[in-house]
């Protein structure tokens, strides 16, 4: 193999054997960044739009105050995520992070049900130990929104 | 006082590295040797400054110095010692005087010994670190200056994130900082020798002990970076394509694809211009690194502070250093000639190959890194995760296995497949052989299945070039080389064997409960409080058994820390050979029921133990390529010396 092909059309062989593959990975990663990609919602979002049920997206928002329950079993625990518009119901199994409280914010994973239920596989709460929680009341939706994103990630 | 003995040490390293500048920028102009001869020392102080700087700081830790802002903001005076020691690079100024540090012991240590380049090209190289390091110089005094004084000294301090509270802490970035700035001497070596156009064989060997080592401190950074994330998030994960680790991960992949080019440069004379480029991209990626996770764009344990100021000023050091070396490299691309010829199916082309792939692999995860922000900047937040980098990067990570298990036993310049025809056709029949056996009694997801099948011939192939050949005459850096590509195959099968096999329990049990997972039973017996020096904690104890047979008792426990009020889950682990019990305690129900998180992974542990091989590997080449150089140059000396002793007696037996 190689003997029948001139050494200067060899290096012409793998100068395209490295374009193509590069340019194919680039081309195959934008189009799987386009499906792959997780969207985040807010809670008001995710009522107006609801994703499809098996699409994985990301819930944030603020745990309600006194909502969260604990199922039977020990480990499911159940809570409503809000941001002054919308509540969504959430559900997740499994060990809560330790900053997982009542009016704070949380960032749940998982997807939307059908009967409205965001069925969370992992939380994320926040882990700055400079992060403090604050009261939401008396401030307007795109307050709301603001802090809330601030307060995630 | 001995915080501005550390800053003035620090301002007199700066002014060095100026000075290294100029003298190495006139050692390239005609008549500027005079001041050219300054270069050498001026690193070499330098090293001294900032070794003396960073210690300063240590001991500022150790004391527990709160009148420093940065001691009472990260330390705490009833912190361990090891902790206090470990919390002065534990936070953002700290790290960054840690990095320039190591650069600058860095230079030092190559204005020292290294004497093999023209000197010219050596100048340049100095040069263009002291040009690098003054960007970090400036970046440290002007808007993260560690020595900072505090006007009023508080009480006690604020006590560090009980999560870098660890002894992963004390070497994690350490390690990860000597290779990124072992990849920034690669860059100043590849700019001296543009500017001065001598990419040659030579500068190949010059550089390849550096990125060696580099490749190896990265490896092992990674590595323990990876387990330590597994035992203190408390997630059960190895790896989360979080942004930091990927941070890490592509200065990595880069690094691998540069020692890899670096060889076939070392010892063919061929891929000169992609060998120069990559050097370049190799260091790019630390500095996309180091502005990923200290500018706060991405929130994670690692970012410290969320200052858009740091972060433009890493920014701009970045867009400086990289587009300065991409225009030099632009000019001086032309003048880089044309290496020796080789065929595709060759030892050459086998690397090309794995250069490509890797090259791929990096860009798929720069992409998938940053993505979000591109996003973010038309006001729609993703994050990207497994689902997308675990199948994009397969596709090209599989090929580039099956290359690496015949390419070592491939012939430089060209080869014939019918020399090689009996151990592709061992490797291939291995594979398809392996496949269906996994495919017909697991049924397990194609990656994992291609992952197991893969390990397999990546080993067998690994030890391949060992055929026919005297074990014991076999050069150290070959055996480099087949250790580091059996530790592909071991994390590989570790990766692959933990994401198919691993299994999971959790519940709320009762003191006495029994809870199965795989072969394991585990017994609550008991939950109790317990304290450390500065935390309190609820641990429980769980007797095991395995397959029947009482082994051990695993001890989890949720840790609450109270300086900075903080919890965390200190999970346990219980290891065999083939892997891993993973047990976590979560809350207590209200019933009155512990949450229990049980997790059986299957030779989980191989991946680290593959991870060490890999740098073991790395660092066996470095020896036998260092010591192959000392012998050669001895032996120089020798031609040299004897020659000089025959012109002597033949001039004396002459007169």
């Amino acid at each position: 193999m190689g003997t029948g092909i001139k050494p200067k059309h060899q290096r012409l062989v793998l100068l395209v054997i490295a374009l193509v593959a590069l340019v194919g990975a680039g081309l195959l990663a934008a189009w799987a960044l386009r499906n792959q990609a997780n969207y985040f919602y807010l809670p008001s979002e995710i009522v107006a739009e609801a994703p499809a049920p098996d699409e994985a997206v990301r819930l944030g928002g603020m745990v309600e105050m006194g909502s969260i329950n604990t199922a039977e079993d020990g480990v499911t625990v159940r809570f409503i995520v809000g941001d002054g518009d919308a509540r969504v119901p959430v559900s997740f199994t499994g060990i809560v992070p330790a900053l997982f409280v009542e009016g704070s914010g949380v960032v749940a994973e998982g997807s939307l049900a059908a009967d409205g239920t965001f069925i969370a596989t992992n939380l994320l709460a926040k882990h700055d130990e400079n992060y403090m929680p604050r009261e939401l009341e008396g401030m307007t939706t795109e307050e709301v929104r603001a802090e809330i994103e601030a307060t995630l990630e | 006082m001995i915080a501005e003995f550390g800053l003035v040490a620090l301002w007199l390293a700066a002014a060095l590295a100026g000075l290294q500048l100029f003298a190495g920028f006139m050692g390239l102009r005609e008549g500027g040797e005079g001041i050219a001869v300054l270069a050498r020392p001026a690193a070499l102080v330098q090293a001294l400054l900032c070794g003396v700087s960073f210690f300063t700081l240590l001991w500022l830790f150790a004391r527990t110095d709160l009148s420093v802002a940065l001691v009472a903001s990260n330390s705490h005076s009833a912190k361990p010692l090891i902790f206090k020691l470990s919390g002065a690079w534990g936070n953002h100024e700290g790290s960054m005087l840690l990095w320039v540090t190591v650069m600058a012991l860095a230079g030092g240590l190559i204005a020292f010994i290294e004497r093999r380049l023209p000197e010219k090209t050596m100048l340049a190289t100095l040069g263009a670190q002291a040009f690098v390091a003054l960007g970090f110089y400036a970046f440290l005094l002007f808007s993260s200056n560690p020595f900072e004084r505090l006007a009023v000294a508080p009480v006690e301090g604020n006590g560090l994130n009980p999560l870098l509270q660890d002894i992963g802490l004390a070497f994690h970035p350490p390690t990860l900082y000597f290779g990124y700035v072992g990849l920034s001497v690669a860059f100043s070596f590849v700019v001296g020798a543009l500017l001065t156009r001598q990419v040659t064989p030579d500068f190949a060997r010059v550089m390849r002990p550096w990125v060696l080592g580099a490749w190896c401190l990265l490896t092992i950074g990674i590595t323990a970076g990876s387990y330590w994330a597994y035992y203190e998030l408390g997630w059960g994960g190895w790896w989360f394509w979080d942004p930091v680790e990927n941070a890490s991960l592509m200065p990595w992949l880069a690094a691998t694809a540069l020692l890899h080019s670096v060889s076939v440069l070392a010892a063919r004379d061929a891929l000169r211009a992609w060998t120069v480029m990559l050097g370049v991209v190799a260091f790019s990626m630390s500095m996309v690194g180091t502005f990923l996770v200290r500018s706060g764009i991405l929130t994670s344990v690692h970012a410290f502070a969320v200052d858009p100021e740091r972060g433009s000023f890493i920014l701009a050091l970045l867009a400086l250093n990289i587009g300065g070396a991409l225009a030099i490299f632009a000019t001086r691309a032309g003048t880089v000639a044309e290496g020796e010829r080789f065929s595709v199916f060759s030892r050459e082309g086998a690397l090309v190959i794995n250069n490509v792939a890797l090259s791929a692999i990096l860009g798929i995860v720069l992409l998938g890194t940053l993505y979000p922000l591109l996003t973010e900047a038309f006001d729609v937040r993703v994050s990207v995760g497994p689902p997308y980098f675990n199948p994009v990067g397969a596709i090209f990570l599989f090929p580039m296995l099956i290359v690496l298990a015949i390419g070592p036993i491939l012939r430089w310049r060209g080869d014939s497949f019918a020399r090689i025809r009996m151990p592709v056709l061992v490797l291939g029949g291995l594979l398809l052989v392996a496949m269906v056996a996994l495919w017909a009694i697991t049924g397990i997801g194609i990656l994992p299945l291609l992952g197991l099948a893969l390990a397999l011939v990546v080993a067998v192939g690994s030890i391949l070039p060992l055929r026919g050949r005297s074990v014991r005459r076999l050069p150290v850096a070959v055996w480099g080389m087949v250790i580091a590509h059996f530790g592909v195959a071991v994390t590989l099968f570790g990766m692959a064997s933990d994401t198919a096999f691993q299994q999971e329990r959790l519940v709320a049990a009762n003191i006495g409960d029994v809870v199965e997972v795989g072969p394991w039973t585990a017994q609550l017996e008991a939950v109790s409080p317990v304290a450390g020096p500065n935390w309190t904690a609820i641990e429980a104890r769980l007797s095991l058994r395995y397959e029947g047979q009482e082994v051990a008792e695993a001890n989890p426990q949720a840790r609450s820390f109270w300086s900075p009020p903080t919890e965390t889950s200190e999970v346990a682990l219980t290891t065999r050979w083939n892997g891993q019990l993973y047990t976590a305690l979560g809350n207590q129900a209200e019933d009155g029921r512990w949450q229990l998180r049980l997790w059986w992974k299957p030779f989980v542990t191989w991946i680290w133990y593959g991870g060490l091989l890999i740098a073991l590997g790395g660092a066996l080449a470095l020896v036998g390529r260092v010591v192959g150089d000392i012998r050669r140059r001895v032996a120089g000396r020798k031609i040299v010396d004897r020659k000089a002793d025959e012109a002597a007696i033949a001039a004396g037996s002459g007169s």
